[in-house]
C-alpha cells in the first residue's frame, strides 16, 4: 500500500559504512529516527515529552557541536518498537516544537561519534552556508557571520 | 536456416505469445479493476453516464472475465461503503443485462456474509446487509426475501442465552440499513415492515442500559442528551419513519434507470443460518454518540441536522469512515474530510470538529493513538485557516463550560490535546475568557483543567514562556520552577543524620569510584531500624536515603544524566534495596522529595526503576496510595504513573504469552514449506532455532503464570486501596454529617473507573475474583457501580 509518510526519504546518509543496498535494508528495519530543524534551545525534556507522544523510547541522544558540546539543533530519537517510529513519522514529523517544524526522517542507527555537528565550525553543515538570521540556531550562518565580523571591528 | 533452429525459433515465438497473452490479460484485468474502482470519482461526464458506459464494458467482459469481475465488486461493495448505491446500480444494470450474473454476485455476497459473521467481522456484515437492501431498490433481490433476512438478523433479540451484545449487534445492522431501503419497504410492504420495526421497538425498550453511565464524556444530559448508539439510532429511525422515509442525504442514481432496472428479475438471497454465540466471541462494543453542537452554535450558512435526523446519523458515520480509512495519511485525511461531497449543504467544519473529537474522546480508549487526532486536528487547521480555527476554538469553549461533569479519562485527554495543540499555535489563546477560574479552589475541575493544561504546555516549552503567555492572574495556576531540591546540599545549615557521608559519596561518585567503593563510604553509615547487636534488620533506610538523594542530585542536569547514573551504579541499587518492599518505597519517596517540582522527570525515573526493576510495579501502586503522596493524590501525573506502571506489567505477560504460544507453535513443528518470505532474515533465523523441549516449554509456561500473578496482584493492590479510600471517606462523610460529593471525592472514583476504562481486556481476565475478593454485594453501592458499569460492557 502506498504509505508517503512512512516511506523512506530521498536522502541518505554519505558517512554510511556499507553498501547502498545494506543501508536501505537497515532503513526499513530500523527503529532510529534523525530529526532536524531544532532550535539549540529545544532540551531532551521537551523531546521526550513531544516523541514521547508516538511510543515509548528506548533513548534520545541530543546532537552536539563538536567543538563546544552544546546542542546544535537535531537529535537521534530511538524507539523500542518499529510501529512506534512510524507513528512518529506520520503524526510528530512536520509538526511544531518550539515554534518550528520539526523533521524526522529514517535513521540507519546511531553509532557513537554521530552526535557530533559535521560543519567545520562544528555545528551541521547546514548551518555554515545559511545566509538568513535564525534565531533558534544561533544567528546568521557560520560563513556569513565571519564575513560580517571585519565589518563590526 | 537449418531445422534445428526453426524449431527454436518456432519455441520462443509461441512461448512469447503466451506471455503476450497472458500480459494482456492481466492488463486488460488491471483497466476493468481501476474502472470499476473509480467510478463515481469527479468526472467531465455524468454519473449516469458514466454508469451506463461501465455496465457496457463489462457486459462484454463478462464471460472472459466474470471470476476477476465478481471479485472487484464485492471488494468495493464491502470496501466502499461511501459508494454503495453507485455499486447496487451499476450491479442492478448488469443484472438487468445479464441475469446469471446478478445470480452469482448475490449468491457470493451472501458467502461473503456468512464469512463476516462467522469471524465476528461486525462491520463487513453490517456493509453486506445494506448492500443487500440497496440492490432491493435497484430490483436485484425480492423484497421479501430481504424482510427474511431482516427477520433473521432481528432474531437474535429472542435469544436469551447469548449476552445482550451480540443481540445488539444485529438489531444495529438491520437499523443502520432502514435510511436505505425503509422508503421501498414503506411503499411496498408497509405491515412487514411496521412488523419488523415493532419487534425492535419490543427489543430497544427491554435491553438493559447499566453500561450507559461508564461510557458517557459526560455525566450530565445538559445541554445535550448523551444517548447510547442503539437508542441514538433507533430514536432517528422513528424519526426518519414519521417522516414517510424521505431523506435528503444519499445520492440514489439508480433512480434515473428505473424503467431499465424495473424490467430485471429478482433473485432471493439464499438462506442464511446465523452461527450460535460462542464464548470466544466478540461483539461491538457499546458506545454513547457525542454530542456537542446544535443548530445555535452554528448560527451562519447551513443549518446543523438535529441529534436525532437521520442525516446527522449518516453524515457522522461516514466522515468517521475517512478517518478510519486515512487516519495513517494525516493530511491526505483532512483534505478528503474538508472536501466532502456535501460540503455546502451542512456546517462541515462544525460536524468535522464533533466527529474527530468523539474520536479522541471514545470510551473505553480512542481507535487510534491520540496524537493521530491532534495532529489531525492541526492540519485541518492549517488547510482552512478561514473557518477551522474558530471552530475548534469554540469546540474548546464549550468542553471547557461543561468540563464540570466531563469523565475524567476525557478530561486527560483534553488536557493532553490541548496543551500539544497550543504548542503548535504559540499558546495563543484567550485566556482571558477564563480569568473567573482563577477565584474557584484548586480542585474544581476548571482550575484544574488550566493547572494541568498549562503543566503540559511547560513539558513542551519551558516555564518563563508560559509564565509570559498567561495572564498575571493566572499566577496561581503556573507550575513552580522545575529544580531539584537536595536534601544534603553543602550549604544546608541543618545538621542531618548522614550529611558528610552524603558529601564523601559525592567525592566518590565524581572520582569515578566503583560499586564496591560507593557501598564502602555508606557502610559507615548507622542502621536506624537496629535496635539491638542481635538484630539485622534487611536494609538501611539511612544508606538508601544518602544514596538515592546523591545519584539523583549528581544527575540532576537532564533525563539522560540521571539514566546514566541510574545504569551505573545499578548494582549498588540491587544491594542497597534488593526486593524489600518498604526499602523500594524509600527510593521512590527520595525521588519524589528531591524533584517534587518536575513532574515530568518523576514519571520518567519512575519508568526507568521500573524497568531496571529496582522497583516493582506492585510497589509503585503502593506508594501512589501512601500518606505521604496524599496532596498529589488528585494531580495527573501521578496517574500517568500507575497506568505507565500498569501497562507496563501488561505489556510483559502479553510478551511472555507471545513467547509461550511461538514455542508451542514450533514444538508442534510447523515444517511447512512455506518459504515463500525465504528472504526474510528473521524468519529464517526463526526457522534455523531448535524446537524447545518440553521442559523448556514448561519453564516459559511458568514464567507466565509467575508474571500473570503478579498483574493479578497489582490489580488487587490497587482496587483494594481504591475501596479502602473511598469507604473511609463516605464513612466519614456519613458520621459528620457531610456531603460526600466532593471534587475529592468525584476525581477519586473518576480515578478508579479510569482503570477499569484503560485496561479493560486485562482487568477482564480477573473480573471473577475481583467481584469475589473485592467488589462484593456488601460495599458501598457508589464503589460498585463502577464496578458494575465495567462488566456491563461485554454482558
Amino acid at each position: 500500500m502506498n504509505a508517503p509518510s512512512v516511506d523512506l526519504s530521498s536522502y541518505r546518509d554519505q558517512h554510511f559504512k556499507g553498501s547502498r543496498t545494506e543501508q536501505e535494508r537497515h532503513l526499513r528495519l530500523t527503529t532510529t529516527l534523525y530529526v532536524g530543524n531544532l532550535s539549540f534551545y529545544t532540551t531532551e525534556e521537551q523531546l521526550y515529552e513531544l516523541f514521547g507522544r508516538s511510543g515509548d523510547i528506548k533513548r534520545i541522544v541530543m546532537g552536539l557541536d563538536k567543538f563546544r558540546k552544546t546542542p546544535c539543533g537535531f537529535c537521534f530519537v530511538e524507539y523500542f518498537t518499529r510501529e512506534d517510529a512510524e507513528m512518529c513519522m506520520r503524526y510528530i514529523n512536520g509538526t511544531r516544537l518550539d515554534d518550528r517544524i520539526v523533521r524526522t526522517d529514517w535513521d540507519a542507527g546511531f553509532i557513537e561519534g554521530r552526535q557530533y555537528g559535521r560543519g567545520k565550525s562544528g555545528g551541521q553543515v547546514r548551518d555554515e552556508y545559511r545566509t538568513d538570521y535564525d534565531s533558534g540556531r544561533g544567528g546568521y550562518g557560520k560563513i556569513v557571520q565571519q564575513k560580517m565580523l571585519p565589518k563590526l571591528t | 536456416m537449418s531445422r534445428r533452429k526453426f524449431d527454436e525459433m518456432s519455441d520462443y515465438d509461441s512461448s512469447r505469445d503466451r506471455k503476450r497473452r497472458r500480459t494482456e490479460a492481466v492488463e486488460i484485468e488491471d483497466r476493468l479493476e481501476s474502472l470499476i474502482i473509480r467510478v463515481g470519482e469527479k468526472s467531465t461526464s455524468s454519473l449516469e453516464s458514466n454508469l451506463e458506459g461501465l455496465a457496457s464494458v463489462l457486459e462484454a467482459d463478462i464471460n472472459n472475465y466474470k471470476g476477476k469481475i465478481l471479485k472487484i465488486l464485492i471488494d468495493c461493495a464491502v470496501k466502499m461503503p461511501e459508494k454503495t448505491t453507485i455499486y447496487t446500480t451499476l450491479v442492478g444494470l448488469l443484472n438487468a443485462k445479464n441475469y446469471n450474473f446478478g445470480g452469482e454476485f448475490v449468491d457470493m455476497m451472501a458467502k461473503k456474509l456468512k464469512e463476516a459473521l462467522k469471524a465476528c467481522m461486525w462491520r463487513t456484515a453490517r456493509y453486506v446487509l445494506r448492500f443487500f437492501s440497496d440492490l432491493v431498490n435497484c430490483h436485484v433481490i425480492s423484497t421479501n426475501s430481504l424482510l427474511q433476512l431482516l427477520l433473521t438478523f432481528l432474531e437474535t433479540a429472542r435469544d436469551d442465552n447469548s449476552p445482550q451484545v451480540r443481540s445488539d449487534t444485529y438489531v444495529y445492522a438491520v437499523l443502520s440499513c432502514l435510511p436505505w431501503v425503509g422508503r421501498e419497504l414503506y411503499e411496498k410492504k408497509e405491515q412487514d415492515l411496521d412488523r419488523l420495526l415493532k419487534h425492535i421497538e419490543i427489543y430497544v425498550r427491554k435491553r438493559s442500559r447499566k453500561h450507559v453511565p461508564g461510557l458517557r464524556v459526560w455525566r450530565s444530559d445538559r445541554p445535550h442528551p448523551q444517548e447510547e448508539y442503539l437508542d441514538c439510532l433507533w430514536a432517528q429511525i422513528c424519526k426518519l419513519r414519521s417522516d414517510m422515509w424521505q431523506e435528503k442525504h444519499i445520492a440514489r442514481p439508480y433512480v434515473a434507470f428505473d424503467s431499465i432496472l424495473c424490467e430485471a428479475l429478482q433473485h432471493n438471497i439464499p438462506q442464511i443460518t446465523l452461527p450460535t454465540h460462542h464464548q470466544d466471541n466478540t461483539y461491538l462494543f457499546p458506545w454513547v454518540v457525542f454530542r456537542l453542537f446544535d443548530y445555535t452554535d452554528c448560527p451562519e450558512g447551513p443549518v446543523l441536522p438535529g441529534a436525532h435526523s437521520i442525516e446527522r446519523y449518516l453524515i457522522e458515520e461516514h466522515l468517521h469512515n475517512i478517518i478510519k480509512e486515512y487516519h495513517h495519511e494525516r493530511k491526505q485525511c483532512a483534505a478528503l474530510l474538508l472536501d466532502f461531497p456535501l460540503k455546502h449543504k451542512i456546517p462541515l467544519e462544525y460536524m468535522i470538529v464533533e466527529v474527530v473529537l468523539a474520536e479522541l474522546f471514545h470510551l473505553p480508549g480512542p481507535r487510534y493513538i491520540e496524537i493521530c487526532y491532534g495532529s489531525l486536528l492541526i492540519e485541518l487547521c492549517k488547510l482552512q485557516p478561514a473557518t477551522m480555527p474558530q471552530v475548534l476554538a469554540q469546540a474548546v469553549e464549550l468542553l471547557f463550560d461543561r468540563i464540570d461533569t466531563m469523565n475524567v479519562c476525557c478530561f486527560d485527554r483534553f488536557v493532553n490535546w490541548f496543551g500539544y495543540h497550543l504548542s503548535n499555535f504559540q499558546f495563543k489563546w484567550s485566556w482571558d475568557d477564563w480569568l473567573e477560574a482563577a477565584q474557584l479552589d484548586s480542585s474544581h475541575p476548571r482550575a484544574k483543567f488550566i493547572i494541568e493544561v498549562l503543566l503540559k504546555a511547560m513539558r513542551l516549552s519551558y516555564r518563563q514562556r508560559i509564565a509570559e503567555v498567561v495572564p498575571e492572574q493566572f499566577d496561581c495556576f503556573v507550575p513552580q520552577k522545575p529544580e531539584p531540591v537536595y536534601k544534603f546540599c553543602a550549604d544546608s545549615t541543618a545538621d542531618l543524620p548522614g550529611m558528610d557521608t552524603a558529601h564523601r559519596l559525592e567525592s566518590a561518585i565524581r572520582a569515578k569510584g566503583t560499586v564496591t567503593e560507593l557501598l564502602a563510604v555508606l557502610a559507615e553509615l548507622p542502621n536506624p531500624l537496629r535496635e539491638s547487636e542481635d538484630t539485622d534488620p534487611p536494609y538501611n533506610p539511612l544508606q538508601i536515603q544518602v544514596f538515592v538523594q546523591s545519584i539523583l542530585h549528581l544527575g540532576s542536569k537532564s533525563f539522560s544524566h540521571a539514566f546514566a547514573g541510574i545504569s551505573k551504579f545499578l548494582k549498588a541499587f540491587e544491594s542497597l534495596v534488593g526486593n524489600h518492599e518498604e526499602a523500594q518505597m524509600l527510593v521512590l519517596k527520595e525521588m519524589h522529595e528531591v524533584w517534587s517540582t518536575h513532574q515530568q522527570m518523576m514519571v520518567m525515573l519512575c519508568d526507568k526503576f521500573l524497568r531496571t526493576q529496582i522497583v516493582s510495579c506492585a510497589t509503585v501502586a503502593n506508594w501512589v496510595f501512601s500518606k505521604e503522596m496524599v496532596p498529589e493524590f488528585t494531580k495527573s501525573y501521578i496517574w500517568e504513573i500507575l497506568h505507565g506502571t500498569i501497562r507496563k506489567m501488561n505489556k510483559h505477560v502479553a510478551r511472555l504469552q507471545r513467547e509461550v504460544n511461538e514455542a508451542r507453535e514450533r514444538r508442534v513443528g510447523n515444517d511447512s514449506d512455506d518459504s515463500s518470505d525465504s528472504d526474510n532474515e528473521e524468519q529464517q533465523q526463526q526457522q534455523q532455532r531448535p524446537r524447545p523441549s518440553e521442559e523448556e516449554i514448561e519453564r516459559m509456561e511458568e514464567k507466565l503464570e509467575g508474571a500473570q500473578a503478579d498483574q493479578k496482584n497489582l490489580f488487587l493492590i490497587i482496587f483494594q486501596r481504591f475501596i479502602m479510600i473511598l469507604s473511609e471517606h463516605l464513612v466519614r462523610c456519613d458520621t459528620d454529617g457531610r456531603d460526600f460529593n466532593t471534587h475529592w471525592y468525584r476525581w477519586t472514583i473518576g480515578r478508579l473507573h479510569q482503570i477499569f476504562m484503560m485496561h479493560n481486556t486485562q482487568v477482564e481476565r480477573y473480573s471473577q475474583t475481583l467481584s469475589t475478593l473485592l467488589f462484593t454485594q456488601d460495599l458501598d453501592p457508589h464503589i460498585l457501580d463502577a464496578f458494575n458499569q465495567f462488566v456491563a460492557l461485554r454482558s
